[in-house]
């Protein structure tokens, strides 16, 4: 009822948590003093242990079968630590910049490693030794990036195709192959599933993890321009993103929150999607005769496609290097590769022929893979080479294109104009050659 | 007041305890529903997470996805260092943060505005900014990858509730109270540790709740300071946003728990007062 | 019943003065030494990235920030979300609160149950209101059982429903903020006060208005500098539901150090927040300045 009766029970309550507190901080000092915390990675295997960081592999499941390929292939111990990509920047930097490196193999995309180039170990020479693996010519291009030498060694690529669901069939018009699709094929598809199903069925990763601009540079504007950068304001630029707008009215409008497709896929949000394989494979996973894969489209200049590469780095003044280098030579074996695809859907970048025993979603990839890049037209292009820590704001200029021209409607040539100018401040600064499928003779410039 | 039996009042009573609990009930479904739900989907096999309309009853039990969550490695060290990161913090913030609270709520002295403001300056920049800095500083002095280091950046991040909670709630404490005690031969140490702390208790359990929910959920400082040695936030919550869509609420659902039980051993606290005085 | 005299602490908050060293400075100098040993570098650092380039002193990172597409539209965002949230999350928080003080049935259970949002991280948050509020998300299944056709609440030429499950989700996340600083506040206050007031007959409002939201002033000051300097600083909720469509300052500054790794336009977009954050304490701390009791000052 009133104070002075209760504040005695408060102070012994008190003081009985204070010495609680106390015991709790005792028993407690000699075991933090000891250890720091727990190890989460599998580094505590001792000294001998590779830090693997890496921003490939994040979910649960992935990280778990990639770390099971890692402890069948790798000859070392390695504490395989996946992070996503600020993360991985700014840990690279910050140790490198303290002058303390605490990891001894870096993997990523080659978008990713090539804004830290200056933090990593030039592998010219391990390169010259494994030159046996058969990594084309592209690729060891791209491990240059822009400098004179290699900064990583080639790990697996990947590239994006388009997951039908078979219900979509039901809707494909007459006259248009579903295995060699054209981008007025694919659209006069779209618009004719909208109507049939009532609602859009066609979706993209236009959400803020979403990689959607790679469409645009890699597939819809060299298929229609034949370039990426030069021919970025073109005529032929402006009419694919004519088609683009279009193609945008007949999608699903919450396109604009998907960022991996395999999930409204599999929850049958969305019955047709363009996205990269790996973030495809589990749409099919359960019912895998339900779906089809298929090249993406082609258009007036040829069948445009993308390759991503992922590579494997040292950083400089890294821990265990002759480890880490055992562990890259270790993981760019065939076996390893052929390893990787069938547990995580990462193709190999060595000369190697895939097995006949693929099975599930891997196998119906692994055929439109095949199909897109052995086809007549088919027309390479490369993510941004030499771009340094310019590359994400490259790709935001092909964002804001679609943000303006498709979210806005703003007037194509304009929208194309102005970015066009921001497109060539950041270049000029850089001063490089332009990468296929442009010309790469000349400086990589907005013409 | 009327001094004639008059039995509307009584009516009224009756009619707003109804109201107040349906208001409750109201506030409690909204808080609820939310929670059920992910308990729903992360209980719930993948497939049916796919179907539409989606089932509100649990008719698809599963903890298949829990399972693989909690099978990933490193999950239990990684929940120890997030105890030992929350108490650690949770301490070391008490031991700072109380008595400057005590100085805010008691004292006048020149500078309390700027220091109130130096106090929410560090909070008020978003702190991705700092990452490579604050990791290369922790690389000099070499406590990188320990849980030091997360301990010491938790409990800037939660000084400033700490102390402006606590300042609060001892201004909220009657200085008579104290005074009292200082005449019954208290030292002003034994006052504040006798009769002021026991009464600002509630607002020390609302301070100490705010700083372990959010060092238990910090995910971006825990992951730039450690690679060995994560929080269970740090190793889970960044893989959980490109993880399936089951995995993410199992990842979800399985964080809370810890948070939830700390909340609901601090609660008693936080009410203490009521409790002795309504009763 | 005996009514106590009402606290008036800065009339007798003068515990002995010794010409040493003030206590209170004793009392505040570890946090202030803290801060500064561990924060002090880095800020100065991440603030300097944004006015600083190799050749010197540039304003280049700041054109690039007001000249970015989604800068407007996020300034927007952020003002118009807090503009809106704020009141109404007092509002809610102070009526929680003081139903909780008047007593219901299971009001033990009841406080729990709305404290827990508290625990759940902001990325966890987002989560849940995305599978509430996406197409076939759990509001479209209901409103499908009842033989309603759904619509897309969070399409991105929806502004309007957008905003207001952005406004939904933020309201339950961060209520329960306030209400335990409101609640941690009210148990300061003896009830005895209010019981006195209506013992003369005040009206509900009046003792609301005279009686309990002063004494609870500088509870609120600090739960309105906390909330909306927290709420300059979340974007998860909003970034798990409408993806880039709804952008906030916050959300800019992260996208623009981890996604397009310029650090130099991100500590711009940074020190844009800090400045906004630290006018509206500093307007919070003047407009709730108590005239003639200790306060916050």
């Amino acid at each position: 009822m009133n104070d002075p009766k209760s504040r005695p029970r408060h102070g012994a309550v008190s003081r009985r948590n204070l010495l609680l507190a106390g015991l709790g901080t005792a028993m407690s000092a000699p075991f933090l003093a000891s250890c720091a915390g727990f190890d989460t990675s599998g580094a505590s295997a001792g000294q001998g242990t590779v830090g693997f960081l890496s921003t490939q592999f994040t979910p649960v499941e992935e990280k778990q079968r990639y770390e099971a390929v890692l402890r069948k292939f790798a000859k070392v111990p390695t504490a395989y630590n996946s992070v996503d990509p600020g993360v991985f920047a700014s840990t690279v930097t910050s140790q490198a910049g303290a002058g303390n490196v605490k990891t001894s193999l870096l993997g990523g995309l080659h978008g990713e490693l090539a804004p830290l180039a200056g933090s990593l170990e030039d592998v010219d020479g391990l390169l010259r030794d494994l030159s046996g693996r058969g990594f084309t010519k592209e690729m060891l291009d791209l491990t240059k990036v822009g400098g004179s030498t290699s900064r990583y060694v080639p790990w697996m690529q990947a590239t994006y195709v388009v997951a039908v669901n078979k219900k979509a069939l039901e809707w494909l018009p007459a006259g248009v192959d579903v295995n060699d699709l054209t981008y007025e094929g694919y659209l006069a598809w779209a618009k004719s599933a909208k109507q049939g199903a009532g609602r859009p069925v066609f979706g993209m990763p236009a959400g803020p993890k979403g990689l959607h601009h790679r469409f645009y540079q890699g597939f819809l504007l060299p298929s229609f321009t034949g370039g990426q950068i030069t021919t970025f304001r073109s005529q032929d630029a402006v009419g694919a993103w004519d088609y683009m707008q279009e193609l945008w009215s007949v999608m699903a409008p919450a396109s604009t929150n998907y960022d991996y497709m395999q999930e409204p896929l599999a929850r049958g949000e969305v019955l047709v999607a363009w996205d990269h394989v790996a973030r495809l494979v589990n749409a099919p996973a359960d019912k895998p005769d339900d779906w089809l894969m298929v090249p993406a489209p082609r258009g007036p200049k040829g069948r445009g496609y993308m390759l991503i590469i992922a590579g494997m780095a040292l950083p400089k003044n890294g821990k265990d290097r002759d480890l880490a280098e055992k562990a890259i030579r270790a993981l760019t074996e065939p076996a390893a590769q052929i390893e990787t695809l069938r547990s995580n859907a990462f193709f190999p970048v060595v000369q190697t022929e895939l097995p006949s025993d693929l099975t599930g979603a891997i196998a119906l990839e692994a055929a439109a893979v095949r199909r897109q890049q052995r086809s007549a037209g088919a027309l390479l292009a490369l993510p941004p080479v030499g771009l340094g820590a310019k590359e994400g704001e490259v790709s935001q200029i092909f964002k804001n294109c679609f943000q303006q021209i498709c979210l806005e409607t703003r007037p194509v040539q304009q929208v194309l104009d102005t970015q066009a100018t921001q497109l060539n401040t950041i270049l000029k600064g850089l001063n490089i050659p332009c990468w296929a499928p442009d010309p790469i003779s000349t400086t990589c410039e907005v013409a | 007041m009327s001094t004639t039996v008059d039995t509307t009042p009584i009516g009224r009573r009756k009619r707003n305890r109804i109201l107040l609990q349906a208001a409750c009930i109201a506030v409690s479904l909204f808080m609820l529903i939310p929670i059920y739900l992910i308990s729903l989907a992360a209980l719930s096999s993948r497939e049916s997470l796919n179907e539409f309309p989606l089932s509100l009853l649990p008719t698809h039990f599963s903890v298949e996805t829990l399972n693989a969550f909690l099978g990933s490695t490193g999950i239990f060290g990684a929940l120890g260092n997030s105890l030992i990161v929350g108490a650690g913090t949770l301490l070391l913030s008490a031991l700072i943060g109380v008595p400057a609270g005590y100085a805010l709520a008691r004292f006048t002295f020149p500078g309390k505005d700027p220091y109130q403001l130096f106090l929410l300056f560090t909070r008020a920049l978003p702190i991705v900014v700092l990452s490579v800095p604050l990791a290369r500083l922790f690389l000099t002095v070499d406590i990188y990858d320990t849980t030091y280091a997360v301990i010491l950046l938790h409990t800037a991040l939660a000084l400033p509730t700490t102390i402006l909670i606590s300042a609060s709630v001892f201004l909220s404490v009657p200085i008579d109270v104290e005074e009292a005690a200082r005449l019954f031969g208290c030292s002003p140490l034994g006052a504040f540790g006798r009769v002021v702390l026991p009464m600002a208790l509630p607002g020390l359990a609302a301070a100490s709740i705010f700083t372990f929910v959010m060092s238990w959920n910090e995910v971006l400082g825990a992951s730039i300071l450690t690679l060995d040695h994560r929080t269970l936030p740090a190793q889970v919550l960044s893989s959980l946003s490109d993880s399936p869509l089951a995995y993410r609420f199992a990842g979800g659902f399985a964080l809370v728990i810890p948070s939830i039980i700390f909340i609901a051993l601090m609660r008693r606290y936080l009410t203490n007062m009521w409790g002795s005085t309504i009763r | 019943m005996a009514v106590e005299a009402p606290p008036t602490p800065a009339a007798t908050a003068a515990p002995p003065r010794r010409r040493k060293i003030p206590p209170a400075v004793l009392l505040i100098a570890p946090s202030v030494i803290f801060m500064a040993l561990l924060l002090g570098w880095p800020v100065v650092q991440g603030v300097l990235q944004a006015f600083r380039d190799d050749q010197g002193f540039t304003l280049e990172f700041v054109t690039r920030m007001v000249q970015d597409p989604y800068f407007w539209p996020a300034v927007r965002n952020t003002l118009l979300l807090i503009v809106v949230m704020i009141p109404l999350q007092f509002a809610l928080a102070i009526a929680m609160a003081l139903m909780l003080r008047s007593n219901p049935r299971l009001h033990k259970v009841h406080f729990f149950v709305w404290a827990i949002p508290l625990a759940l991280s902001d990325l966890a948050a987002g989560l849940v209101w995305l599978a509430i509020f996406n197409d076939r998300g759990y509001l479209n299944s209901v409103l499908s059982w009842f033989g309603l056709q759904g619509t897309s609440w969070l399409a991105y030429d929806n502004q309007t429903s957008m905003f207001i499950c952005v406004l939904i989700a933020e309201l339950w996340r961060a209520t329960s903020l306030v209400l335990i600083i409101v609640v941690a506040g009210l148990q300061g206050i003896p009830k005895d006060y209010d019981e006195a007031a209506q013992v003369f007959g005040a009206a509900f409002w009046q003792r609301l208005r005279h009686v309990t939201l002063p004494l609870l002033k500088p509870s609120l000051q600090v739960a309105l500098i906390l909330r909306t300097i927290l709420a300059f600083q979340t974007f998860a909720v909003a970034q798990a539901l409408t993806g880039q469509n709804f952008p906030l300052v916050v959300g800019e500054t992260y996208r623009w150090y981890t996604g397009l790794q310029n650090p130099n336009v991100a500590a711009a977009l940074a020190l844009v927040i800090l400045v906004v954050s630290m006018l509206t304490s500093i307007f919070y701390l003047r407009a709730l300045r108590d005239q003639n009791q200790g306060g916050l000052r």
